[in-house]
């Protein structure tokens, strides 16, 4: 139990000395050194394909060679680069290990822990160690990122308080607790310029002082970790990799606007994330950061996790609240706001993971050090989900106003098989796609708005040439039809009518009035539905309508899909000049579709043929064309 | 005779379990939700019976303890199979094709989504992301998470799990 | 309450702080639409077609959910106002089984049709997949959920106001429905069949089971002697179906419809009524007297009588074992009645117009009956009746008054009151406090048993004795005044439950009322009002000086609470599981 500044500023000096074979960078490996920390990547890609074991593996090599007084494993947050993992980092000399299976530990032991040997054919990407040893932090996929709100993770065992503490964890808390009036918190995040993280881009101090001006003993603040957005975690690293950033950040908020009990309402897809969120609140209460007269200073904060169970909408700060309170997560209409009725009707502040993640170091570096950063509009980093069609899938994080081309280019390593960049999709179900004209937006809230997406929570999908934007925009109406709560007509059957029309014109069925009727849906939902999340459920189609116009035509007028995406309208044939008549399409071939032999051509039958594409991948003389 | 009387017994222990977990959130606010969590790995899913049980207890109509079962995707009131395949369909999977993957598995099980073998053995849910986006197109059954999959992929998986 | 200014279509307001901007809009004369709007019932702004503009927000707003500001501008009929109620209806409307000739609700007002003939929509737009489930036939309700819209009127009504709770909102997106758990049939539910449901009902998703045919098919068959039995509450209301004014007493021109329409006697349920006060006030002096089970409840409303035998088991033993006053009447109909007129009971076909959807389900319960006859045959809602003299032409308004049958002509007040809430409790402290001192009280209208406060509580003197009495109406109100009496908070000696807000005046049967009346109307008081009128223009007005009850004691049963009475009058009840099977 920790029950003053002093005694946490301590406990930090001394929890540092444990750390610093992490912290000590560049250092070369040389035999020397004794002393070794093992990092291994423990959560989200990392951990599903299999890091976890990889741990328990190099305990039992830590074991078996009798290193148990110089080698440490630690399972630490998200490293980034997560298309490569598992991923592991050897440390003082942070030699960085990818795609590293539980096979690989021993020889990892035998040369690199034990000869000083760098394994070199697991290291990141084609690059020798030799050549970018001394430039880690400098390759672009590291150096044009400025990690705040991740700060700590790939650094700190999340499962330890002492890693957090020893990198100032709690210090912001102190000094909260310490020197500022409930009022100067809020002053010092408004100035700072901080906004909302999870969606729209509300200033977060003005959230927090509208929930501090209501007189009321009863009231709460809330972490919004329902990360519902298809292809984002940043929030689940974020849990996983560093959950006491977050703890600090809310017990600092509680006390900014006079609460006194916290939620964290996590996803139940993500068990790991509520584990390790278990263990921080226990660690914490331990510590004396929640419960009663927190740091000897008289202010009292509680904090319980609450598991979502499978709905998007609850990422919608009323429908979570609702969902909290045990009920149907349906959003209700506003006004009244949150600030002044939100859970159980009582004054509720609801942010999200990122946006905590943020004002512990907001609080210890001051708001003019955050200030410094981004663009004027929009302060501070932005951390991005990478995925789809790009080289380095993972997690990043930049200063606002980065463009486009250096996320996807400079840092995401370009499009894979040298394919052409189509569009870059932001904001989840509630954006919209980036046509390759926008690349060099710098990005920030409004720069996204303005072109018809939205931040969102930063999902970042990147789409190629082999994507067909009116199935992607049915893609998401598919979603957003499921996802809807059914309370008002626009979202519960407009959405549904909007799908019913995608599908008829990915079906080659559609008809030129059908691009007016979606828009005229379009914007009605956008003006009616109930719930922000409704009026943004058109965004996907309205974007792609408007940058893609042109594919959605061809569908239509054409009846082709030119990216041979849409079944219905491709067509296998055989180029009978091309076709050696080996047979092996005729083998592949599910449904018997394709016929010939030696002496005669070959030849799909297209009433048979179910478009699977198995032909035209196994063909070995490329003589199968996809004709869309 | 002794193989009824296992089963009473079963059935006797899983409800005096589903006490404790109601009797634990008593005074919790919004108690329904973690109840019918912690209920469903206890029995699987959540059939009228349970639903009842914690209804009556929690003092919520059924109908409204229905009703949010209903609205939740992970609330389930059919029971899984002993492998719960779970095809994520988040944007990052399916721009990699994850529409194919799970096609494959819908055609080689016989069953659709939210549907379970007629033996009892493999039950198929489309998800959304479950974050490990890195490895689109991805899929778990059970606590196994297969990544970077393909439709030719599927067969050789499955063929494992009826082997055991 | 502190007032402020805004603007609503270019026109300054001043209005209390805490309206909405439906509210607002109503004040300068601006009626806008709504559809899941019904105040102080369901206030969730989600149906969308109450959008309007306001000044600032990009998104439209909800005006019936959304609070005045000071300096607030709104539109209430700009172009986007408009289309965004049109397209959101045509939505609606494109998932609406739209069967509008054949629909329960099509001679009377339906919202829906209202609303869209209202905006124009000339044609649906944006058609596609629609609902098709099954309907759920019940002895008392219909619900076909393929007409349901969603408004959540209903679920409100049954959960909130009834604390009932056998409806509510199950799945999600488009698959959303209102619903009963595992989609069970209502009758599998501890529904209470109190049609409160129907009442919010806008459209024809919810109604009664229509019974109208057996009726009929009695009238014109010449070996059923056709006798139909009016309740208190019907007179009241029935001539809303015809355009007259709420709570319009219409007692003798609904006995005249009655006969044009061909049955063979009329007589008026308030002899019933009268009937249950003998038998119950004889109840509550026997176990005030006798230290029998304290509270005695009433047992005239059953919906109340199914949601105790469901929620309250352990409380079965204080119900009166009376039956209620239709079930007392039909039994006196097939025994007394039929001696007396040499009719064979078999030939007698009993038909009772009730104010309640409740009453086809009691009527069909299998112990109400006497020696295999039934005591009731059918039961219809005073809608039902309201449609048949609809189906034929009658010319309702201009009728001429008649009167009731006899032998039961010569109801009392006593029994009219019945149909309000408190009235049952009133008539029978007048005939108790008469029985008790052996003379007759002057001061018969007992005040603090009337009006709409949802538990009222009196004590009052009946010659020696004095009697603490309760009346709830509502079943949410029941729940709670049945929590305190169970727990020992409270102790009555006679309490007075109606499942119905309002009493039997506001019953699940009663001629609907549209949601813009509703919401600023108090329905259940202007009916009430008539009750009331009529009570104190009745010549007699206590049950015991009713000449035909008297005359029957005398002929035929005895004395009040007799053996004879006792296998007429007289019922029992169970214990009912809540979806056991």
């Amino acid at each position: 139990m920790i029950k003053n500044a002093k005694e946490l500023t301590q406990l930090r000096d001394h929890a540092r000395q444990s750390m610093e074979i992490r912290l000590d960078r560049l250092v070369d490996p040389s035999p020397e050194k004794h002393k070794i920390d093992i990092l291994v990547c423990g959560v989200a890609g990392c951990a599903s394909s299999g890091s976890l074991k990889i741990a328990d593996e190099i305990e039992e090599q830590i074991k078996k060679h009798g290193l148990g007084e110089e080698v440490k494993v630690i399972k630490t947050g998200c490293f980034g680069l997560c298309a490569e993992g598992p991923i592991m980092m050897i440390c003082p000399e942070h030699v960085m290990y990818t795609k590293v299976a539980v096979e690989d530990v021993e020889e990892i032991f035998e040369s690199h822990i034990k000869g000083g040997q760098i394994v070199k054919r697991l290291l990141a990407g084609e690059n020798e160690y030799e050549e970018i040893k001394d430039r880690l932090p400098q390759i672009p996929f590291f150096s044009m990122q400025k990690r705040i709100a991740l700060n700590n993770c790939g650094i700190v065992d999340p499962e330890k308080i002492e890693d957090y503490i020893a990198l100032d964890g709690y210090q912001a808390l102190a000094k909260v607790l310490n020197n500022f009036e409930p009022d100067d918190v809020i002053d010092e995040i408004k100035k700072s310029g901080l906004r909302g993280r999870g969606g729209g881009g509300f200033p977060t101090g003005r959230k927090w002082e509208s929930s501090a001006v209501v007189q009321d003993h009863e009231k709460y603040v809330i972490c919004n970790a329902d990360e519902g957005d298809p292809g984002a975690f940043m929030d689940r690293s974020i849990l996983e990799g560093d959950p006491h950033s977050v703890i600090e950040a809310m017990i600092i908020n509680g006390y900014a606007v006079g609460s006194h009990q916290g939620y964290i309402y996590v996803r139940a897809e993500y068990p790991v994330a509520v584990q390790r969120l278990n263990v921080a609140i226990k660690q914490a209460k331990e510590y004396g950061f929640l419960g009663k007269n927190i740091l000897g200073k008289g202010f009292d904060f509680e904090l319980e996790v609450r598991l979502g169970a499978g709905a998007f909408v609850c990422g919608e700060g009323s429908a979570l609240m609702t969902s909290i309170e045990g009920k149907r997560g349906e959003p209700r209409p506003k006004p009244p706001r949150s600030a002044e009725k939100g859970l159980w009707k009582k004054p509720t502040v609801l942010n999200n993971v990122e946006t905590y993640a943020n004002i512990p170091q907001i609080i210890r570096n001051g708001a003019d050090w955050f200030r410094g950063i981004g663009t004027e509009g929009s302060k501070g980093t932005k951390v991005f989900a990478l995925g789809g069609k790009i080289n380095n899938i993972g997690l990043v994080e930049v200063p606002m106003g980065t463009t486009l081309r250096e996320i996807i280019y400079d840092i995401g390593g370009g499009i894979p098989g040298g394919k052409t960049f189509k569009a870059a999709q932001t904001g989840g179900p509630s954006g919209g796609c980036l046509p390759a004209d926008c690349l060099d937006t710098p990005i920030d809230y409004d720069s996204l708005t303005k072109l018809g997406s939205m931040m969102g929570s930063g999902g970042l999908i990147v789409m190629d040439e082999d994507t067909c934007m009116v199935d992607l925009a049915r893609f998401f109406l598919d979603f957003t039809v499921d996802e809807s709560c059914g309370k008002c007509p626009p979202c519960r059957i407009g959405t549904k009518r909007m799908h019913e029309i995608l599908v008829r014109i990915t079906e080659g069925k559609g008809e030129m009035e059908d691009l007016e009727k979606l828009e005229i849906l379009a914007k009605n939902i956008k003006a009616s539905a109930l719930c922000g999340l409704g009026q943004s459920a058109p965004n996907p189609v309205l974007s792609t309508m408007k940058y893609f116009r042109d594919e959605y035509v061809a569908h239509v007028v054409d009846k082709k899909c030119p990216a041979g995406v849409c079944k219905s309208m491709v067509k296998f044939i055989i180029d009978i000049d091309a076709c050696r008549r080996c047979g092996i399409c005729k083998k592949a071939c599910p449904t018997g579709a394709i016929s010939g032999d030696k002496n005669t051509p070959f030849v799909i039958d297209q009433d048979k043929c179910v478009k699977c594409g198995v032909c035209m991948e196994k063909c070995p003389f490329k003589s199968i064309l996809k004709n869309a | 005779m002794s193989n009824t009387c296992t089963m009473c017994a079963e059935a006797q222990e899983k409800a005096q379990k589903l006490d404790e977990i109601v009797a634990k959130y008593k005074d919790t606010r919004g108690a329904l939700i973690p109840v019918l969590h912690e209920a469903q790995e206890l029995y699987g899913y959540l059939p009228l019976e349970v639903q009842r049980v914690i209804a009556e207890k929690l003092e919520i109509p059924l109908a409204e303890v229905y009703g949010v079962v209903s609205f939740y995707a992970q609330f389930s009131i059919y029971p899984k199979g002993e492998y719960q395949i779970n095809v994520c369909m988040g944007t990052a999977c399916y721009v990699k094709g994850a529409n194919e993957v799970l096609d494959k598995f819908r055609t080689r099980l016989s069953i659709d989504v939210g549907e379970c073998t007629d033996d009892g053995k493999f039950s198929l849910e489309a998800c959304r992301c479950i974050g490990a986006c890195g490895l689109a197109p991805v899929v778990t059954i059970n606590d196994e998470v297969y990544g970077k999959l393909t439709a030719e992929d599927v067969d050789g998986i499955l063929d494992d799990y009826e082997a055991r | 309450m502190n007032k402020i200014n805004i603007t609503i279509d270019g026109i300054k307001l001043y209005v209390p702080e805490n309206y909405t901007i439906l509210e607002a809009a109503k004040e300068v004369g601006i009626n806008i639409p709504t559809l899941c709007f019904l105040k102080d019932v369901n206030e969730i702004g989600c149906c969308r077609m109450c959008l309007v503009e306001v000044k600032g927000s990009s998104a439209l707003q909800a005006a019936c959910v959304h609070p005045v500001k000071e300096g607030m501008e709104v539109f209430t009929h700009t172009p986007k106002v408009m289309e965004a109620r049109k397209v959101n209806l045509e939505l609606i409307l494109s998932n609406h089984n739209a069967s509008c000739q054949t629909c329960t609700r099509s001679w009377m007002d339906c919202e829906l049709q209202a609303l869209a003939n209202k905006l124009s929509v000339d044609m649906v737009r944006f058609e596609g997949e629609s609902k098709k489930l099954p309907l759920d036939v019940g002895v008392s309700i219909v619900r076909d959920p393929n007409k349901c819209i969603l408004c959540r009127r209903c679920v409100s009504a049954c959960k909130n106001i009834q604390t009932v709770g056998v409806i509510d909102m199950v799945n999600r997106g488009f698959s959303t429905q209102v619903g009963s758990p595992f989609g069970l049939p209502l009758s599998e539910t501890p529904c209470v069949n109190c049609g409160q449901c129907i009442n919010y009902c806008p459209v024809g998703a919810l109604h009664e089971k229509d019974d109208v045919d057996k009726v009929w098919e009695a009238i014109y068959d010449p070996t059923k002697h056709v006798v139909v039995q009016t309740a208190p509450a019907v007179r009241v209301a029935l001539g809303e179906d015809f355009g007259m004014p709420i709570g319009t007493p219409v007692t003798g021109k609904m006995v005249t419809a009655l006969r044009m329409l061909g049955v063979d006697k009329v007589f008026d349920t308030d002899t019933g009524a009268d009937l249950t006060i003998m038998e119950e006030v004889a109840e509550l002096i026997d176990r005030v007297r006798g230290g029998g089970k304290l509270p005695l409840i009433t047992s005239c409303s059953p919906g109340w009588i199914k949601f105790c035998e469901h929620n309250f088991p352990g409380m079965l033993d204080h119900l009166s074992s009376c039956k209620s006053p239709q079930q007392m009447f039909g039994s006196i109909l097939k025994s007394y009645y039929a001696e007396k007129n040499e009719i064979d009971p078999k030939d007698i076909v009993v038909v009772s117009i009730m104010p309640c959807t409740a009453k086809k389900f009691e009527a069909a319960r299998p112990e109400m009956e006497v020696d295999g006859i039934r005591d009731v045959d059918v039961v219809l809602t005073t809608r039902e009746l309201a449609k048949m003299i609809y189906d034929i032409g009658i010319d309702f308004p201009n009728l001429g008054d008649s009167t009731f049958d006899n032998p039961f002509g010569g109801a009392t007040g006593a029994g009219v009151i019945f149909g309000a809430t408190g009235g049952v409790m009133e008539a029978a402290l007048r005939t108790a406090a008469d029985l008790l001192t052996g003379s007759s009280a002057d001061n018969i209208e007992y005040e603090p048993v009337r009006g709409l406060e949802g538990i009222k509580v009196a004590t009052v003197q009946a010659g020696d004795l004095t009697l603490r009495a309760a009346v709830a109406h509502g079943l949410g109100n029941a729940r709670k005044l049945m929590e305190k009496v169970e727990s020992g908070e409270e102790e009555f000696h006679f309490i007075e439950v109606m499942a119905c807000p309002g009493g039997c005046v506001n019953g699940g049967g009663q001629p609907l009322q549209l949601s813009d009346v509703r919401s600023w109307t108090d329905v259940r008081a202007e009916r009430a009002k008539g009750l009331y009128t009529e009570d104190r223009n009745t010549f007699i007005r206590k049950s015991h000086n009713n000449p035909s009850v008297k005359k029957l004691y005398k002929e035929y049963l005895g004395m009040a609470g007799g053996s004879r009475s006792h296998q007429l009058l007289h019922t029992h009840y169970q214990e009912r599981g809540n979806y056991e099977d």
